[in-house]
């Protein structure tokens, strides 16, 4: 089930509010369409990142994939377990697989993402 | 020499099988103006014509010299089992895999080179080979540039002037800021490196033993660049490593070099191969090919290329470097050399290398009007200061059956009377103490200049 407490952006991360930070990480069709996870790239803590724009990356076994951040702001925190182990992105992409959080994020830069029942179409439409 | 047949009938056939009916109209999509009018292809040579026209040319090869250049390429004996294996057609044939897991034998001669590379420099992690000693040192800039994400470039005045050209014209249309400082005293110039380093300074390139021969310690470069998160970079001559103090050892975090030296003959313009090694920290940044030793899902060892996500056919314009290729028959040269040598016959080569170029030190000595430079220890090169400008020196060395040496002030203004001699363990003291003769001649048909001057 693609959770409901978060949104999608079009290039398959998902955002999540949590506090005054909001988490990024990448959704469960993203993960199951790269395969298996074997590094994770982290941005610098303190990196401004630009909605839309690549800000780190991830690798499979099968490509090497960017990471584009669906809202602009500042890296605030970083999943440093992640790291360690790529396989928790595969095994859980909404809860511990986060990949980052962002601050000083506007609001306005929410508009354009998909809540879960636009996102599962907008998948759908895709395949 | 085989040619590949084109009869009339066989162009017939083929424009046939592309549905056109002429070589006019195959090539209709390219507008008349931009094609060629005409080849002008002379008329074709039998065999015995190729044959003379290459023997005229292969004549002109001034091979039978013998040899006291270096400057980067050196004249090292290479067994002749070397060739025997690496001429065998399972090699010589085979072009870059493109299903590389099918060519086991070829991986593992490249998983074995770069443990060869590894063990030779100390270091933690090496790719299967660069295209030489020049593009190496790009690459481990690029690497420093994309691992600290900063602009700037510091480059010892020691670093082979040829390299240091091949930098600057790999990268005329990129944005990194080249700072070139001179050496002092044959060595790298503490002072003006330090004051250079800064916190844009991606990264500090250094040569040991550098273009005039001397070893240099830089592991006080080394720390200090360390304490600015700057990355040292060095570029090393193999044989040497044999002796030296392998770079790993200093925390140098980019080393490279050109392999030429380990097996793979002198000639214009190569092929020849660069290496290059790092820690493991940074593999992810390191340009080219990897090969990994694995097992498969039976637990047999196997061989892969790893870590290709960093590559271009993946990362598309992100990836870390556009190295497309390997230098693949002479990784395996080298490995074919190493294993043939062995450490200890290794480490026999590089004392032969630095005895004799003592002997050959203490002989030229004795030349009247030539200094030797001694200002600093150094491998198998040195710096012979002479009466007159080296260059002209060289060609009427040249005559006289030498290639004496690299006259410096091709590179360095102000050094025209400088001359850089190496000595490898092919020479003899027959040969040394002919080319001290043979010099003697040459400089007494010009008039001593009563006093030397000196500017390193």
């Amino acid at each position: 089930m693609t959770p409901t407490d978060r949104l999608f952006s079009k290039t398959h991360e998902w955002v999540k509010f949590d506090g005054d930070k909001a988490a990024v990480g990448i959704s469960d069709h993203a993960q199951e369409s790269l395969g298996d996870i074997t590094f994770v790239e982290l941005p610098p803590v303190g990196k401004k990142v630009v909605k839309g724009k690549a800000c780190c990356v991830i690798e499979s076994v099968k490509a090497a994939s960017d990471i584009y951040a669906p809202v602009s702001g500042e890296i605030a925190e970083v999943n440093r377990e992640a790291v360690a182990k790529p396989e928790l992105i595969n095994q859980d992409p909404y809860e511990k697989g986060w990949i980052f959080k962002i601050k000083d994020v506007s609001k306005s830069d929410m508009v354009d993402l998909m809540d879960a029942g636009a996102y599962d179409a907008f998948v759908d439409s895709e395949a | 020499m085989s040619y590949i047949a084109n009869t009339a009938r066989q162009q017939e056939e083929m424009l046939r099988v592309c549905g056109v009916s002429s070589i006019g109209e195959l090539f209709k999509d390219i507008p008349e103006n931009l094609r060629p009018r005409s080849f002008s292809l002379p008329r074709g040579k039998s065999e015995l014509e190729v044959h003379q026209i290459l023997e005229r040319y292969a004549a002109q090869n001034y091979s039978h010299l013998i040899n006291f250049l270096g400057g980067g390429f050196y004249d090292h004996f290479i067994p002749a089992a070397v060739d025997a294996i690496a001429s065998r057609s399972e090699f010589y044939t085979a072009y870059t895999p493109y299903q590389p897991e099918l060519s086991q034998g070829t991986l593992q001669a490249m998983y074995e080179f770069q443990s060869d590379v590894c063990r030779l420099t100390g270091m933690e992690i090496s790719n299967a080979s660069l295209y030489d000693g020049g593009t190496a040192l790009y690459e481990a800039c690029q690497m420093a540039i994309h691992a600290t994400g900063r602009p700037k470039i510091i480059v010892d005045g020691g670093v082979n002037p040829i390299y240091r050209k091949m930098l600057y014209s790999y990268t005329a249309n990129l944005s990194i800021d080249f700072c070139e400082i001179p050496v002092s005293h044959g060595q790298s110039d503490r002072e003006k490196v330090f004051a250079a380093l800064d916190e844009s300074t991606a990264g500090v390139v250094l040569q040991n033993p550098n273009f005039f021969g001397v070893i240099d310690n830089h592991a006080d470069i080394v720390d200090k660049c360390h304490s600015l998160g700057i990355l040292a970079v060095q570029s090393v001559y193999p044989v040497s490593m044999a002796l030296l103090k392998p770079p790993g050892e200093i925390g140098v975090d980019i080393v490279t070099g050109e392999g030429q030296s380990l097996g793979i003959p002198l000639s214009f313009g190569g092929p020849y191969i660069g290496f290059m090694a790092t820690s493991k920290k940074l593999a992810r940044k390191m340009p080219g090919r990897i090969v990994g030793r694995t097992v498969d899902g039976q637990g047999r060892e196997g061989f892969v290329l790893t870590l290709q996500a960093r590559e271009q056919h993946i990362r598309r314009e992100k990836a870390t470097s556009n190295i497309c290729t390997n230098e693949a028959l002479c990784a395996l040269r080298v490995h074919a050399y190493l294993s043939l040598l062995g450490s200890q016959g290794l480490r026999e080569v590089a004392e032969l290398c630095l005895n004799k170029a003592a002997y050959a030190k203490n002989r030229f000595k004795a030349i009247s009007h030539v200094k030797v430079m001694e200002t600093s220890p150094t491998f198998n090169e040195f710096t012979l200061l002479l009466p007159m400008d080296a260059a002209e020196a060289a060609g009427k060395m040249i005559e006289r059956g030498f290639a004496p040496g690299f006259p410096l002030g091709r590179y360095y203004p102000g050094m025209e009377n400088y001359l850089l001699v190496a000595v490898t363990e092919k020479r003899t003291r027959y040969e040394i103490g002919a080319f001290a003769e043979a010099l003697e001649d040459v400089l007494r048909s010009f008039a001593p200049q009563p006093t030397l001057s000196e500017n390193t």
